[in-house]
């Protein structure tokens, strides 16, 4: 497959960044590499700044401290228009759905395209519902957001997440809300855009069965010492991780380090 | 980029179709229509089994899958015989995958024409139906009332304090300013007639007794409608789209009393208020022209305003004010809870909430208007 071939290329590179809210910082210090074709996983406990990371890297809050690149360019120093253009290679996936209420879904898939392709309006239609198709909802193209399960809303912004085939997609918790199979097909689904798409994967989550399921690498962030603490394949850092917290949350708490 | 999308046919033999896909596949780029092949499909001898040859293909991504798709769609009632294996390997799974959950067909979405007679038939039903909703969301609203005077409705004091905050003091600036505009043009309607008569002093008792028994709460009302009854209903109308409104049935909490009661008290209590206020700030209006312009004096202007204004003309002005109050938060609760569940859904509530309340602010006004009259007050 094509993706080996560049498999070691960086194409996201965060390095020192500091979030906060105003005084309030939320991490501090994290640097770590995102390759071109690899699915990344963020990971850690409730409200220790996962989605505000996610926030950080697609351009919707500036640093406190630190850089985000994409390839060699630096995100956040690029004028506005550099970043617009960046910004238009990434598919995003927010935690709450974001759908746009008073639309169809097909509207929903549909806007990206019409804004930033030349598709003709039937074949943007076939467009809208080949990514609905995708991830499983194909016959609810004339559906309001308000009139589906909050588990079909979520696949549905992965549908509009995917629409313009972006080069980065971002996911916030995407199985969430869903069921196991739902969510098992959803996970195919990533690793199939991967594949076939070359596209590289960042997803926000805690279903430990998608982490080691679906991951090439990891960053854990800790809410305690406001810092990452591990970096690399999760399956290699529940195995191999000397840190107990880590290790907690990769085996759900049920077992503890031999040493313990 | 690489070249465009090329699609060429090869017959290797008579009941073989080799269809060649060469170039870059890409949605940006365009991508050829499938009906070529379908072309070819009709060409004779009749082709039997269809290959893919995909050794040329360079860059792809949905470009190639819409195309597949069609081509699927064309073949589904074909009998032909497809062997998939010459596709890219990512092509097959992600078609494999769109297949996986089967359409949903019995969706209930289908168009559906409506005739004319229908539509007006319709309308009248839901013309109908909102009425009673309306009546009932006003008993409902009574009861909610009723069970504050017996001291049993649960509400939050801290809530109300806000709503009153927001509906009293904050609305002071626009009402002072409109109010006192209005005092003034009624003064400069007044003179121009008035001061062909030499009687311009009556300036002074027009623009009183317009201000107190008319425009002050009219006006206060119509301020109130815009500001704070679209207000209501936007507040609410989100509620309803975030399920907060059902988060608070589910714990047993009658939304009348929680978020209705409220409003309509702070409005109850600050529009008289706010009436009274713009009688004032009006009659100011009234006074600047007077003094300024007709060359009363700042006494006589006062003596003349308290000799034509009585009492019975504030109460009357008073009583409606707070009438309207209620007109105002009751339209624009009302139009917040029956809000859709979408963002345009809410915006639609907020401007029906503001003419609701306006059509009712007037027609009530009127009402008083004649029954005054005949009480003689
Ligand atoms: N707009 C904001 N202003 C101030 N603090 C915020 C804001 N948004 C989030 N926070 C704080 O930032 C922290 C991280 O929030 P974030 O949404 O990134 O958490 P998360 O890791 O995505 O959690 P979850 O897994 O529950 O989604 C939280 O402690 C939260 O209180
Ligand atoms: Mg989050």
């Amino acid at each position: 497959m094509a993706v080996d071939a560049t498999k070691q290329e960086a194409h996201i590179t965060v390095r020192n960044l500091t979030m906060a809210y105003g005084d309030f910082v939320i991490q501090r210090d994290l640097s770590f590499t995102v390759n071109r074709g690899e699915v990344f996983i963020i990971m850690g406990g409730s409200g220790c700044g996962k989605s505000t990371l996610m926030r950080h890297m697609i351009g919707l809050k500036t640093p406190a401290k630190g850089e985000v690149l994409y390839g060699e360019k630096d995100f956040w120093a690029a004028d506005l228009e550099d970043r617009q253009r960046m910004m238009r290679h990434f598919g995003v996936l927010y935690q709450s759905g974001a759908l746009w209420s008073s639309m169809t879904l097909a509207e929903n898939v549909a806007l990206p395209l019409e804004e930033y392709t030349d598709l003709s309006p039937n074949d943007i239609r076939e467009v809208a519902s080949l990514k609905l198709a995708l991830v499983g909802l194909a016959g609810f193209e004339e559906f309001y957001p308000s009139e589906i399960s909050g588990g079909m809303q979520k696949r549905a912004g992965l549908a509009r997440a995917m629409a313009l085939d972006p080069d980065i997609l971002f996911f916030d918790e995407p199985s969430a809300g869903l069921d196991p199979i739902s969510a098992r097909l959803l996970d195919d689904l990533i690793l199939e855009l991967r594949d076939s798409l070359g596209a590289t994967v960042v997803v926000v989550t805690h279903e430990l069965a998608s982490i080691f399921a679906i991951a090439d690498n990891s960053v854990f962030l800790d809410p305690e010492t406001r810092t990452m603490i591990a970096v690399g394949n999760p399956k290699t850092l529940r195995d191999e991780s000397e840190d107990p917290k880590v290790h907690r949350f990769l085996t759900r708490g049920e077992s503890t380090l031999p040493g313990e | 980029m690489a070249s465009q999308a090329q699609l060429s046919f090869d017959r290797p033999d008579n009941r073989t179709l080799i269809v060649r896909l060469a170039g870059s596949w890409r949605v940006a780029d365009g991508v050829p229509s499938p009906s070529a092949v379908q072309d070819e499909l009709e060409s004779d001898p009749p082709v039997e089994c269809i290959r893919f040859d995909t050794q040329n293909l360079g860059a792809w991504d949905t470009g190639l899958l819409i195309f597949l798709r069609k081509l699927q769609d064309g073949f589904a009632n074909r009998q032909v015989e497809v062997d998939a294996g010459g596709l890219p390997e990512g092509a097959g799974r992600l078609l494999n995958l769109a297949a996986a959950v089967p359409e949903k067909k019995d969706t209930g979405k289908g168009a559906k024409r409506t005739s004319f007679l229908a539509m007006v038939g319709g309308e009248v039903i839901t013309a109908v139906a909102s009425t009673a909703e309306m009546v009932r969301f006003i008993g409902e609203a009574t009861i909610a009332l009723g069970a504050f005077l017996r001291g049993r409705a649960s509400y939050r004091r801290s809530e109300l304090m806000l709503i009153i905050q927001e509906c009293g003091a904050q609305a002071l600036p626009i009402v002072s300013l409109i109010s006192f505009l209005v005092g003034l043009i009624l003064a400069f309607v007044g003179a121009v007639q008035l001061m062909q008569f030499g009687a311009q002093i009556y300036v002074a008792d027009l623009v009183g007794i317009a201000m107190v028994r008319e425009m002050g709460a009219m006006m206060a009302a119509i301020i109130m409608a815009g500001r704070t009854g679209a207000a209501f209903a936007a507040q609410l109308g989100t509620m309803t789209v975030n399920e907060e409104i059902d988060a608070l049935k589910t714990l047993g909490i009658s939304p009348m009393e929680f978020l209705v009661l409220p409003r309509m008290l702070a409005l109850i209590l600050m529009m008289p208020l706010l009436c009274l206020y713009a009688d004032l700030v009006g009659m100011l209006g009234g006074l600047l022209v007077g003094v300024g312009m007709l060359d009363i004096t700042f006494v006589e202007y006062f003596n003349q305003t308290v000799g034509a204004v009585d009492l019975n003309d504030i109460a009357l002005g008073v009583v409606k004010s707070a009438v309207f109050g209620v007109l105002v938060a009751l339209s624009g609760c009302l139009r917040g809870m029956q809000s859709g569940r979408s963002a345009s859904a809410v915006g639609v509530a907020a401007t029906s909430a503001v003419v609701t309340a306006i059509v009712f602010i007037i027609v009530t006004d009127a009402i008083f208007a004649v029954v005054t009259n005949i009480i003689g007050v």
